[in-house]
């Protein structure tokens, strides 16, 4: 058992129980897994839209004349080119080049800006910003305990947001963020997700959540859990901190490369630098079971009956109807197309490494 | 999904949220209103191999729903001898009509005096209770 402590509540929580969900321990805190169910909220948004409240995530502002270079040393990214009312990806990783956690920052129009963290990681990721903020002239404040997060998403999500706006308000484009009036409330609106699909995630001062809650709800957006935002993310191939990387694998492992800007001289750009030049010796891959058989975290990866990986995220896809996940392979055997099979639980099911995403919304 | 719970009186129960239907040497198995409602949506059921032995106490199958996998723990001893194979293919069964068309196997039992160990349906509510 694990000790005994108060789960802490998003200001939504008796809408959710009100709503019927399914309430679960999550990094602390008491959060919904489900409404009518998994696979129907995952259809709600894919096919319509749903509203996930991720109250849970964590806020950090910095401010201050050194924002941009102590940002700059701090996440994987060149925050450079961040323009305001934009919205960036990074790692944040330790000096080794492990990831600590991956965040979303945005520059707001004061100067400022905002870098939305995991739950699980916020304490520590706190830690590292003020670690590294003793060198820089910066602010750094814990805006967590102010904000409530709601996060809509599906092809009709920007429509229910729209209908909530005061008049003259535009929703951001995706990958950008814009102060705007939702209802009777000043929001900081950001065309971001975590789903594939369109929409926006919502940041709101605690006291006007449950009101844009329930008017998300009457302007039709459906409830949804945790248990559909994982198989969401995992369709389309979003990591999850925690099981797909962790301080033991850096990002070009990881798959996250991508945004890695070495250049930049961020706390563990060199040893990420040295791993893009050399290779990693594995590299986390996208796969799909053909027939039957869901893959779960932890599982074996075998290469014609040799051991050759792990799986870190593992479900059945609703979208798809089959098992799919990720893992780390041994990098000889992570091309798409690659035969591979998965010991789920004593019982060898073939597989095939896919190319990322594992379906694309937009087809 | 079966929306309200159910427990039906003529069933015996196992802790493990398995029930057992007894006709004469024969039982029929399945997973209870509260084991398919934890579980979520099942997608998945491999059915016991007809002929296979399964152990009170024991795992003879799984059910695995979009969350989490699950072992069917057997409430009874003996052989299995026939299987709900709709249910294989149509997994969501045994969330509609978790007592009815959602039953898995039917067991020839070794040792029909186990049955005593089970629980009746007040026993397993009152487990429910805690």
């Amino acid at each position: 058992m694990e000790p005994s402590v108060a789960l802490r509540h998003t200001p939504l929580h008796d809408e959710h129980v009100a709503a019927g969900a399914r309430l679960v321990p999550f990094a602390g805190w008491e959060m919904p897994v489900q409404y009518a169910g998994v696979a129907a909220e995952h259809e709600a948004v894919r096919e319509r839209a749903g509203v996930f409240d991720v109250s849970h995530m964590g806020q950090i502002g910095t401010s201050g004349s050194e924002s941009l270079t102590f940002l700059q040393r701090l996440v994987s990214n060149d925050v450079e080119r961040l323009a305001p009312g934009g919205a960036q990806y990074s790692c944040l990783c330790a000096d080794d080049g492990g990831i600590l956690d991956d965040l979303f920052s945005y520059l707001l129009e004061d100067g400022s800006y905002l870098t939305v963290s995991n739950a699980a990681n916020h304490g520590s990721d706190l830690e590292r910003f003020r670690e590294i903020a003793a060198d820089f002239e910066v602010m750094v404040k814990d805006l967590a305990p102010e904000h409530a997060m709601l996060a809509v998403q599906g092809p009709a999500a920007r429509q229910a947001v729209a209908s909530l706006l005061a008049a003259g308000g535009e929703l951001p484009a995706r990958m950008h963020t814009a102060r705007l009036r939702l209802g009777d409330a000043d929001a900081l609106v950001c065309g971001t997700g975590y789903t594939g699909e369109d929409g926006v995630e919502i940041l709101i001062a605690n006291e006007h959540a449950p009101a844009l809650w329930r008017a998300l709800l009457a302007a039709g957006v459906e409830p949804c859990g945790l248990g559909a935002r994982d198989t969401l993310r995992l369709e389309v191939c979003f990591h999850l901190h925690g099981s797909d990387m962790g301080l033991d694998r850096n990002p070009i492992e990881a798959g996250l490369g991508w945004c890695c800007k070495e250049e930049t001289g961020f706390a563990g750009s060199e040893q990420i630098a040295a791993a893009r030049a050399a290779g990693t010796e594995e590299k986390l891959v996208a796969f799909a079971i053909e027939g039957r058989g869901i893959p779960r975290g932890g599982n074996p990866v075998l290469v014609g009956g040799e051991p050759a990986g792990t799986v870190t995220s593992g479900t059945f896809s609703p979208t798809l109807g089959i098992g799919i996940g990720m893992g780390y392979l041994r990098s000889s055997a992570s091309e798409p197309g690659t035969r591979i099979e998965i010991d789920v639980r004593g019982k060898v099911r073939e597989a095939e490494v896919r190319p990322k995403p594992l379906y694309d919304p937009k087809h | 999904m079966a929306a309200e719970d159910s427990y039906p009186e003529e069933l015996r129960y196992h802790p493990e949220h398995d029930w057992a239907r007894i006709e004469g040497e024969t039982a029929t198995f399945g997973i209870t209103w509260y084991a398919q409602d934890s579980l979520g949506e099942i997608v998945f059921y491999d059915p016991p191999e007809v002929g296979s032995t399964v152990s009170k106490d024991e795992p003879y199958t799984e059910v695995e729903s979009v969350k989490a996998v699950s072992d069917v723990i057997a409430p009874l001893s003996g052989e299995v001898v026939e299987v709900n194979a709709a249910a294989g293919t149509d997994p969501e069964l045994i969330n509609n009509d978790p007592y009815g068309e959602g039953w898995l196997a039917k067991v020839k039992l070794s040792d029909p005096a186990e049955v005593d160990s089970l629980l009746d349906v007040a026993a397993y509510r009152e487990l429910l209770a805690d």
